[in-house]
């Protein structure tokens, strides 16, 4: 019988060195030429924000204008940009109001157009809230509303010292005195109404609207809070909650009491938000707007639209996790129902954290091997039988979900974030490992699979890691070479060790 | 070199390497993907396809019964199996053993297992269901049901089985056997001869067939755990017929590290249950051996198709002999 695979390892090597090499030289290429550093900073942390608009075109002369954000305490601006093919664009400054407007002669059809800024996050300035306080606009009320003002107001006075302390605990009369707030809002928002009578007590205060940043999120909307001043200084409150102060990663986008976007010449206007945080060397920043220098050996995933870009972050991270298994498979020797299921468990337990995600998963494949030891009863065709488990997950996920949401527990939302299909099959494996080799075996793969799947967790989320997929995106080489370099491994596997000791024993 | 020295004498890694234990890794990538085309798999990964080739070439398998390939035949197997004193179903891509179900014997309707455990024809059934939807079968593909007559144990061994059929392994390297072990069932592993379900292994020496040294989970063993029957007594029969046979598999399946599994029939003498493109490990435990020096050794030999069935059963009668560990 001749040899139908070539002994020759020659050309592998080569391809590894070829790897290694062409990863290496990216990365050290972008530290050196692009000034990225090795390691996370977050003090020069800069949050990308892209508002994306979408409407639709009536075929008539089209003028658009959105709010946009300024320097505030806690964030600079330090560069924005905008992508509109074939609309006019103009950014008008009223004071501390800014809008960018954008126009075109006709337009039809469904249309998108990009905002982008970049907040530089500067900590040390986030103590100090000050700001220019707004107008007082005296609103004059008749009949039961006045009553209801007069009354909230007055209660509200009596329990408070200063305008923050009045704001405070105007919002608890008005959760407290629910009958009188429903009247109240019948015409306006809460938020109105709770600024409209600020006022009246001469407090300046106006509703803002606020996005909360979080890193690599999607279709994020804005929130509305009220900002109440106190001469120069300012607090920020949650209008539902009452809650005082502004949490750092709360970015002021509309601070006018103006509205978000104004469209004249189209309908179904709709605006979304994606947020990405980058580290940026502080030099960089300074070189004024050297985030639009787009160059043709930056091989990186900056040049990318940022709805994109956060999306990568999620998937260029695969690798490090891919690589974990391979090591704890080829290396370790750790059994694990489905080769690369313990990754896809990481991936979900990024999005819910370790201890939620560990819970979501016992309840959910625990609930699902009882729903299937029942369906092996019933004598169903396999693929009948997957399909009901699947539909099983659904309705736990759902169950928890509704359970946990009526619980007050928010972080139980998020068993959503678990792969589906892919449990489905887990607690199909498992079940027919139960019933042919017993608990002790599902025991062994399903911890060995959950080990790994922490471990890669545990590997996916350091910052150090993060960082450095996101921003060298020649490390993907890297790691294919060093994948290439673990299958190439005739050694034994350290569980092999343990295997064969007899072996070795005595004589 | 003191340093390599000193490695292979006292690190486990250096003592097991020294010896020629093959790793997983190593059986992987030199052994298997270098000398097992995969165009061949499906020879030995499908028991139908096996069974057709060996009654081709001329090799004794057990006889077939009937085939089961549609969920809409499902209820002919009471007139497939009527009459018939006991039978055992089998998937035909399973693997390891599994989803195979022996019936001892029919009474009354009732449907005996080994273990004296009675089923009815439902449960039979839906136990072909679930072959032909591909429960036991590699990758979840659909597959079919063999349905075989039973195999009588040879009286050599019946001291030395539990429920069911001892099974002789043979590791066959381009042609050439290189190490066996027999696998008793036993009670702890439920019948089953499987050595991590629990079944004992015995290595066997490849010049007479005698029993080298056992182990079960790893430990050694030296008689076996229901019967007490010391295993140093245990000898195959008609062992160069056996040697002969797996030489046959190796050559009407092409495979070059191939495992075939062979069994002693009381009436039919020796006859091939299956074959394994991916033989596990646990035979170098049974005969206290590594394989890498054998198929090293069966490496260096130049254009090995050239040697016939018997010239190779006697290269490794005389190579790969080993002395008992037992008290006979």
């Amino acid at each position: 019988m001749s040899k139908t695979v070539s002994s020759n390892r020659v050309p592998l090597y080569i391809l590894v060195l070829g790897l290694l090499a062409t990863g290496l030289f990216l990365t050290f290429y972008r530290h050196i030429v692009f000034d990225v550093p090795w390691l996370p900073d977050a003090k020069r942390q800069i949050w990308s924000i892209e508002a994306k608009i979408e409407f639709e075109a009536l075929g008539q002369p089209v003028r658009l204008s959105l709010a946009v954000p300024d320097n505030q305490p806690g964030f600079e601006r330090v560069s924005e940009h905008t992508a509109s093919p074939g609309y006019g664009l103009a950014f008008v400054e009223e004071g501390v109001k800014r809008r960018a407007e954008w126009s075109v002669r006709e337009a039809n059809g469904r249309q998108t157009l990009y905002y982008q800024v970049d907040m530089l996050f500067d900590e040390s300035s986030f103590n100090k809230m000050l700001g220019t306080p707004p107008q007082i606009e005296t609103v004059t009320y008749s009949g039961p509303e006045e009553t209801a003002v007069t009354q909230l107001l007055q209660r509200a006075r009596s329990r408070s010292a200063d305008p923050f302390t009045m704001t405070r605990e105007l919002i608890a009369e008005f959760n407290n005195e629910s009958q009188v707030a429903q009247l109240l809002v019948q015409q306006k928002s809460r938020e109105r109404r709770l600024v409209e009578m600020l006022n009246l007590a001469g407090i300046p205060a106006r509703v803002v609207q606020t996005l909360f940043l979080e890193d690599g999120r999607r279709r994020q909307s804005l929130v509305s809070y009220l900002q109440v001043f106190s001469g120069d200084e300012y607090a920020l409150f949650n209008p539902q909650s009452g809650q005082q102060g502004q949490v750092t990663n709360q970015l002021l986008w509309e601070q006018n009491s103006g509205s978000l976007l104004d469209l004249v010449g189209g309908r179904d206007s709709r605006v979304s938000f994606s947020i990405i945080s980058q580290e940026v060397p502080a030099a960089r920043i300074y070189q004024e707007k050297v985030a639009h220098l787009k160059n043709a050996m930056d091989f990186s995933i900056h040049s990318l639209p940022l709805e994109e870009q956060t999306m990568f972050k999620g998937i260029l991270l695969i690798p490090v996790g891919v690589l974990v298994v391979v090591i704890m498979r080829i290396l370790v020797g750790i059994r694990t129902s489905g080769t690369f299921m313990p990754v896809l468990i990481a991936l979900a337990f990024i999005q819910t954290t370790l201890i939620t995600g560990l819970v979501g998963f016992f309840l959910i494949v625990g609930v699902g091997l009882i729903i299937r030891s029942y369906l092996s009863r019933h004598n169903l065709l396999l693929v009948a039988r997957i399909s009901a488990v699947i539909i099983s997950v659904i309705i736990i996920i759902a169950v928890f979900s509704i359970l946990a949401y009526g619980l007050g527990l928010a972080e139980g939302l998020k068993v959503t974030f678990f792969p589906m299909i892919i449990l489905s099959w887990t607690i199909e494996r498992m079940s027919i490992l139960w019933e042919e080799e017993g608990a002790k075996e599902v025991f062994v793969q399903g911890g060995g699979s959950l080990m790994v799947a922490v471990l890669a967790y545990l590997v996916m989320i350091n910052p150090v890691v993060r960082h450095l997929m996101f921003n060298f995106i020649g490390l993907q080489l890297v790691f294919m070479a060093l994948v290439l370099m673990c299958g190439n491994y005739t050694g034994y596997r350290l569980s092999e060790l343990r295997r064969f000791k007899p072996l070795v024993q005595g004589n | 070199m003191n340093l390599l020295q000193y490695w292979r004498e006292h690190t486990r890694y250096g003592r097991l390497a020294a010896k020629g234990i093959m790793g997983m890794n190593c059986r992987n990538i030199r052994y298997i993907s270098r000398y097992n085309p995969r165009s061949l798999y499906p020879l030995v990964d499908d028991k139908l396809k096996t069974k057709h080739l060996a009654i081709e070439h001329g090799v004794n398998v057990p006889d077939l019964i009937g085939v089961i390939d549609n969920q809409h035949d499902v209820p002919k197997i009471a007139r497939i199996t009527n009459g018939v004193p006991g039978f055992c179903i089998k998937p035909a891509k399973g693997s390891g053993g599994k989803g195979i179900l022996v019936i001892d014997r029919v009474v009354d309707g009732l449907y005996y297992k080994t273990n004296g455990q009675a089923i009815a024809l439902p449960d039979i059934e839906r136990h072909i269901s679930n072959i032909l939807a591909g429960l036991f079968s590699l990758g979840g593909k659909t597959d079919f049901a063999l349905i075989e007559s039973l195999i009588k144990v040879d009286d050599a061994f019946l001291q030395f089985t539990h429920e069911g059929v001892p099974d002789l392994r043979v590791i066959v390297f381009r042609g050439f056997p290189v190490m066996s072990m027999m696998r008793l069932s036993c009670a702890s592993s439920k019948g089953k001869a499987n050595l991590h379900q629990g079944a004992v292994g015995v290595g066997i020496s490849m010049d007479t067939g005698r029993a080298v040294r056992a182990v079960q989970s790893g430990r050694p063993v030296s008689h076996h755990p229901d019967t007490k029957q010391s295993l140093g007594d245990l000898v195959v029969p008609q062992w160069i017929a056996m040697l002969e046979l797996a030489c046959a598999c190796y050559d009407m399946t092409g495979l070059g590290y191939l495992g075939v599994d062979l069994v002693l029939d009381k009436h039919r003498g020796p006859l091939l249950l299956e074959l394994n493109a991916r033989p596990g490990l646990s035979i170098q435990v049974a005969n206290d051996a590594g394989l890498l020096p054998r198929l090293r050794r069966v490496e260096t030999i130049k254009k090995p198709e050239k040697y016939p069935i018997v010239e190779r059963v006697a290269y490794s009668r005389s190579y790969f002999a080993a002395q008992s560990q037992l008290q006979p």
